[in-house]
This record gives C-alpha cells, sequence and structure tokens, in this order.
C-alpha cells in the first residue's frame, strides 16, 4: 500500500538509491586517489629536495639519540652538575612564557573586548580591530624574533615581545569567541546605573567569562613554553639557545645536551599535566 | 520555610558573608599585587634597564629605512680607477656606463654625484669633495700615510666618522664612504627597486601604460617570444628579487607542514583505535600506546627537529617528519579521546544486522568520529603552516631559511620585509583554505584552543 500512494515500485527506489550510494563512492573513491597521490608526489618531491634521502636517513633515526643516551650513561656522575648548571636557562625559558602569556592575554582581553559585537567600545571599529587580532595571530612568532634580535640583541627580550605579539591574537580570537557567549542582560543594567564602558566590562563581563579565559590562557602558557625554547634555539635566550651551544660542540660533550633534553622534557610534561589538571576544574566549573 | 528547615542562623549567616568578603577582598587585591610583582622581577630578571644601551637604534634606523625605499651605490674603486653605479651595490642592479641616471655625470676626469637637498659629492682625481650646503666642503683625501679629513671649521661635526683608514658621512640624503681602496655614495630612493625586472631586462625602465600595450603589441621585443612570455620570465627569473626560488621556498614550506599534518593523521589513526578504551581490551597495549603518545608530545618539538636533522640532514623532508612525530602525539591522544566519546547505540544496531568487526568499524564508528578528526587535522594544517617556518629557519628549508639567511646577511631589509608579506599572506592563504574546507565538509564546528 506504501508503494501505491508513493506511485514507485519498490524496485525503482532501489535502483535510485544504489545509484546514488555508488555515485558517492566513485567521488569519495576519486578523492582519495587524489589525496594519496598528493601525499605520495609530495613526499618524492621533499625527499628530492632533502640533503639525505630518507631511507638512508631512517637507518640512521637512533644514532644520534643512541650516542647522547651512551654519553649520559657514562658520565652519569656529571648529569646532576649539568642540571644545575642549565637550570636558570630554563628559569628564563618559563619566565618569557610566562611574561608573554600575560601581558599577550591583558591585551587579548582589551582586542576582544573591542571587536565582540554589544560589548565593543567603537562599534564601527569592530572589524579594524578583528583584522588587527588576525594579523597578529598569523605572522610567526619566528619572524618578529629574528627581526628584534637584530636591533635589540639576543637575549629574552625579543623572544618575549614576539610571542607576547602573537598571543595577543590567538587568544583575541578565543576570547571574543567566549564573549559572544555572554549573557547580556548584566552590562545592561549596569548601563542603566550609569556605569562608564570599563565598569560594565569589568563589573559585568568578566566575572562570566574569567574561568574560561583563565583555562584558554593556561593551555596557551603550554604551547608558550615550547614556542620560547624553539626561539631561544634561533638566537633568543633561554634553554633553547644553551641547547643550540651544547649541540655545536659535537660528541664528547653530549652530556650537557642530555641535561638539557631531559630538563627541556621534564618541564613540558610537569607543565602540561599542572596545566591540564587545572583546565579540567575550570571548566567543570569551580 | 526553606530556610527554616535547614536551621536558618543570622549569626551563621553573617559571618559567612563577612568571610566572604575578606576573601574576595583579598583576591580583589592579592592578584594584581602577586602579577605586578612578578612583572617588577621580570623586568630585572630580563635586564631591561640594561637594554637601552645593547639595543641598536642605527640597525632599527636602517631596518626601517631599507623596507621602504632602496640605494643607490656610485663606487670608485681606487686601483682600477673605475666608476660603477649599482643599485643596492650588486652586481645583478648596475647601470651600463652609457646609460647612467642623470644624477651622476662626468666631469672630466671627475665624477659628479648628486645627493638631494643640493649635497653633492665630486670624485677628484686628487681627493673627494663633499659639499653641504650652509655648511661648506669636506675635503677628503688619501695621502700614503692614511685618510685626511678637512672640514670647512676645523672641527668635526657629529655626523662625520672619521679614523686614519676611513671617513664616513652619513647623511639624510645618503652616505659617503672613503677608505684606501674604494670610494662609495649612496644614494636613498623611494620603493623597491627592479622588483618586477632586474636592468638586463628590456622592459625595466617602462611605465605600467608601457608594459601593457606592450604586452598586446604583436611585434617582440624579444624575437621568437611573445611580450608576455618574455616578461612572465624575466620577471619569474629575476636574479635580485629571486621571485622562482621564494615561491618555491613558500611551496616548501606548505608542503612541510601538509606532509607533516597528514603523514600524523594516518599514523595516529589506526594507534589511536588501540588507545581507545572501548576497542582495546588489553591494559597493556592501551597503557602502552597512551604513554608513546605522551612521549612524542612531551619530547616537544625542538628536539624532534634537532634529532631527526642529525639523520636526514638539512631540508623539507626533514621538517616535515619532525612535525609527523610530534603531532602524531596530538593527534593520537585527541583521536583515542573522540573514539571513548563514540555513541555505542549506533555499533549496536550494526552488531544486530550481523556485521562484522570491519563493518561495524566502518559505518558505526567512522561516520561518528570523521568531523572530529577533519577539523582538528584543518586547525592544525593551518597551525603547522606556521611551524614549519620555524622549522624551516632550523633545519634549513622553506621561507623560514631564506628569512634567517636574508636576516644574517643583515643588508636586504626590503627582502627581509618583502618575505615578512609573503609569509603573512601564506598562512592567511591556509587559515582561509582550511576554514574554507571546513565549513564545505562538516559545517561550523568550534576552533580548538591551539591553533
Amino acid at each position: 500500500m506504501a508503494n501505491a500512494t508513493l506511485g514507485a515500485p519498490v524496485a525503482d527506489i532501489k535502483a535510485g538509491y544504489t545509484a546514488m550510494v555508488q555515485r558517492k563512492r566513485i567521488y569519495s573513491g576519486i578523492v582519495l586517489i587524489v589525496f594519496v597521490a598528493m601525499l605520495a608526489a609530495g613526499f618524492d618531491l621533499a625527499d628530492e629536495r632533502n640533503a639525505g634521502g630518507f631511507w638512508d636517513g631512517l637507518r640512521h633515526v637512533f644514532d644520534f639519540p643512541t650516542e647522547l643516551v651512551k654519553e649520559a650513561i657514562e658520565k652519569a656522575p656529571a648529569l646532576p652538575g649539568n642540571l644545575a648548571k642549565y637550570f636558570p636557562a630554563l628559569i628564563e625559558t618559563i619566565n618569557i612564557a610566562a611574561v608573554s602569556t600575560l601581558l599577550g592575554a591583558m591585551l587579548a582581553i582589551l582586542l576582544s573586548l573591542l571587536s565582540t559585537r554589544g560589548l565593543a567600545r567603537w562599534p564601527r571599529l569592530i572589524a579594524v580591530f578583528r583584522r588587527m587580532m588576525d594579523v597578529m595571530r598569523a605572522l610567526p612568532e619566528v619572524v618578529i624574533a629574528l627581526v628584534l634580535i637584530f636591533v635589540l640583541g639576543g637575549g629574552p627580550v625579543p623572544a618575549m615581545i614576539a610571542i607576547t605579539f602573537h598571543t595577543a591574537g590567538a587568544l583575541g580570537k578565543l576570547f571574543s569567541e567566549v564573549n559572544e557567549n555572554a549573557d547580556l542582560k548584566p552590562v545592561e543594567g549596569l548601563t542603566s546605573v550609569g556605569a562608564s564602558w570599563l565598569q560594565r566590562m569589568w563589573l559585568g563581563v568578566m566575572p562570566q567569562v574569567a574561568p574560561n579565559y583563565l583555562s584558554y590562557a593556561l593551555l596557551r602558557f603550554e604551547i608558550n613554553v615550547r614556542a620560547s625554547a624553539i626561539l631561544g634555539f634561533v638566537g633568543a635566550g633561554g634553554i633553547g639557545s644553551e641547547l643550540r651551544i651544547a649541540i655545536s660542540w659535537g660528541a664528547g660533550r653530549y652530556d650537557a645536551a642530555a641535561a638539557i633534553f631531559i630538563l627541556l622534557f621534564l618541564t613540558i610534561v610537569v607543565i602540561d599535566q599542572t596545566s591540564s589538571h587545572f583546565r579540567n576544574k575550570l571548566v567543570r566549573g569551580f | 520555610m526553606a530556610v527554616a528547615d535547614i536551621g536558618y542562623d543570622g549569626a551563621i549567616a553573617r559571618a559567612s558573608a563577612a568571610n566572604l568578603f575578606r576573601r574576595k577582598r583579598l583576591i580583589a587585591f592579592g592578584v594584581p599585587t602577586i602579577i605586578l610583582a612578578y612583572l617588577v622581577y621580570v623586568f630585572f630578571a630580563f635586564d631591561i634597564p640594561g637594554l637601552a644601551e645593547r639595543a641598536r637604534i642605527d640597525n632599527a634606523r636602517i631596518l626601517l629605512a631599507d623596507t621602504y625605499s632602496h640605494k643607490v651605490h656610485v663606487s670608485l674603486d681606487n686601483r682600477s680607477g673605475e666608476t660603477t653605479v649599482a643599485i643596492e651595490g650588486e652586481n645583478k642592479g648596475q647601470y651600463a656606463a652609457e646609460a647612467w641616471p642623470a644624477w651622476v655625470q662626468r666631469d672630466g676626469p671627475s665624477v659628479v654625484v648628486e645627493l638631494g637637498e643640493g649635497e653633492v659629492v665630486r670624485f677628484d682625481p686628487d681627493a673627494v669633495r663633499y659639499a653641504v650646503p650652509e655648511y661648506g666642503i669636506v675635503t677628503i683625501r688619501r695621502t700614503d700615510g692614511g685618510i685626511v679629513l678637512d672640514t670647512p671649521s676645523g672641527e668635526i661635526p657629529e655626523w662625520i666618522n672619521a679614523s686614519g683608514t676611513r671617513v664616513s658621512i652619513t647623511r639624510p640624503a645618503g652616505r659617503v664612504s672613503v677608505t684606501r681602496n674604494r670610494t662609495e655614495a649612496l644614494r636613498y630612493f623611494a620603493g623597491w627597486e627592479l622588483f618586477f625586472f632586474t636592468l638586463d631586462s628590456p622592459f625595466a625602465d617602462k611605465s605600467w601604460a608601457e608594459l601593457a600595450s606592450l604586452a598586446v603589441s604583436g611585434d617582440q621585443v624579444r624575437p621568437g617570444q611573445s611580450n608576455l612570455v618574455a616578461m612572465a620570465s624575466d620577471f619569474w627569473n629575476n636574479a635580485m628579487w629571486r621571485h622562482r626560488d621564494v615561491a618555491w621556498a613558500i611551496f616548501e614550506t606548505v608542503l612541510m607542514a601538509f606532509l607533516g599534518t597528514m603523514g600524523a593523521m594516518l599514523v595516529a589513526f589506526p594507534l589511536a583505535f588501540l588507545a581507545a578504551t572501548n576497542f582495546s581490551p588489553n591494559f597493556l597495549v592501551r597503557f602502552g600506546i597512551r604513554r608513546l603518545f605522551d612521549f612524542l608530545r612531551g619530547v616537544d618539538g625542538l628536539i624532534w627537529t634537532i634529532i631527526l636533522s642529525r639523520a636526514f640532514g638539512p631540508g623539507p623532508l626533514t621538517g616535515a617528519l619532525a612535525i609527523l612525530t610530534t603531532d602524531s602525539g596530538t593527534f593520537g591522544k585527541l583521536f583515542s579521546e573522540a573514539l571513548e566519546n563514540v555513541d555505542s547505540k549506533q555499533i549496536d544496531g550494526l552488531r544486530s544486522t550481523g556485521a562484522n568487526a570491519l563493518q561495524r568499524n566502518r559505518f558505526g564508528v567512522i561516520p561518528q568520529i570523521a568531523p572530529v578528526i577533519l577539523s582538528q587535522v584543518l586547525y592544525y594544517l593551518e597551525s603547522n603552516t606556521r611551524s614549519a617556518t620555524v622549522i624551516g629557519a632550523i633545519v634549513g628549508g622553506g621561507i623560514g631559511l631564506l628569512l634567517t639567511q636574508a636576516i644574517q646577511t643583515q643588508k636586504d631589509w626590503e627582502e627581509v620585509s618583502y618575505y615578512i608579506i609573503l609569509t603573512l599572506l601564506m598562512v592567511s592563504a591556509m587559515d582561509i583554505l582550511s576554514g574554507w574546507l571546513r565549513q564545505r565538509l562538516i559545517g561550523r564546528s568550534t576552533a580548538p584552543a591551539n591553533s
């Protein structure tokens, strides 16, 4: 009876459905083939333009770590001394990350409030602040750091500025997404009693968004620790630059490099664990 | 009534309210104080007061001036007695001897260089004379004992830096330097010179209108090649700006990010099943794979980059593998979490129809996790384009390498700004592409916080 009302025999529907499934499968197959071909061609090209070949390199992947570990074990008594020696550099790296997260988050709060509809101080400039954050987010840290190293000399400050700049853009975008979900009623209430823009934001918006802000800022801190280590390697201060020096000494002095690897690994794991613990707490609510 | 039920006591409520206020006040004053104290500590730990001494303001000035202007060098080689005029002092930008720009002129054996603002330098056979309006003529003579400087007043003004072997004059209009072997005058001009065509190209000194009319006209500037093709090839092979190499570098950076991200996805996908509680009954396997993911993530991209570049040498493949290794850990964790959140009803439904394990996964699990995986992968693709820039600077590949090289040579800052603009465009393009693909494939989704 259902067939009769639909006005089509089951066989037709089945044939149509099968044809559709088949067409979808063919499209998926084509996409898959193109993807695999791109991957293979890209790999081939990268392999060709690389100084060492892939298959040759694969046999030597463990050479360097083995050498490093062997030497570190041989010189195990020197390890505590090395760890202590590079600890200040590690503190510097963490400080760079912490300060730039702090300053970047402050900037991001301002930028995000200025670029959220309903909260913005100057609604006409919302697009301008959004583009500003896009540019800040898009510029890789290393670019700013390298230019600033040329002007300001080596040391932690170029890395700090570079990471702050990027953090402000990245967090600003996330913060403004949080702001969009904020309830506007407290803001309206404050407006009705004649509160200024700063008061409205501080008393009406901040209490709502603070936990989410904190959670994002903690995650950013994890990312920034890694970034500040990398920037150290290209010339800014901290443990990255010590690592670069230690590695350039070459075989026979790998105990220092091993100590730095250990410090870096432990720091990242500890910070990741602590921060994810607190983030879970924040997101689940106080 | 409810109040009475729980034994309401005014005194206790007041006390707890007072407590709450005390806590709030403590936080309101304590947190800013701690932040301020920390910033003060960092202010001294980073030696910000000493920064003013270390900062090279002159470098900043050169950097700024070079980003929007270029200089033309007029150099006299004292050995051969020959004068050359070249853009940025490079061979590739050298003017032919009969086609010097109008502000450089021969006057018998001398060369007269107008630096603008009325300042004129003469390369005379016996001396270099720099005429500064309202000041006089600065004369620099080369003697056997060294280089002798004469100023009208006898005193040396601050814009002249003189020693026995070298005199350099820095004025807003340009710079002059004299050493034993070489005399050089530099004049600044706005814009990026020769960005499109170098001087050896027939299109070098044409205006836009002339170029447009040439492009459509039939008579070939270079026989056997249409004008448009000739222009494209001259631009592409521009020896000064190296557009071809730069395009390759950008492509290499994107390639690193693409290969790294997609490779990591392919590695992490099967492993994630082994790490998810509901798909991997063996505790030991699960524990092992999870620790592997933690290890891959914890040993940071920097360390992987260093270890891998030892084995594979510099180049894009090393960068791709470094991204692949780090992100395998991240993806593994994310994917296995997604797998653990899979709704089991669909799988049960499939089981009731007699589907085998492979079919259950294909039709019950994959459709549920595909949007999560796709959105993560696309976000990381964009973020890894940025990582590939810094990894390229370390392993020596892509735009990161070009940037470090250009900054280390410390002379071609207009190239640095060119690369920075291209990097920005590259990352923005990847951002737009990844957003567009996400929209097309899975509709709107919230961004992960680490993009």
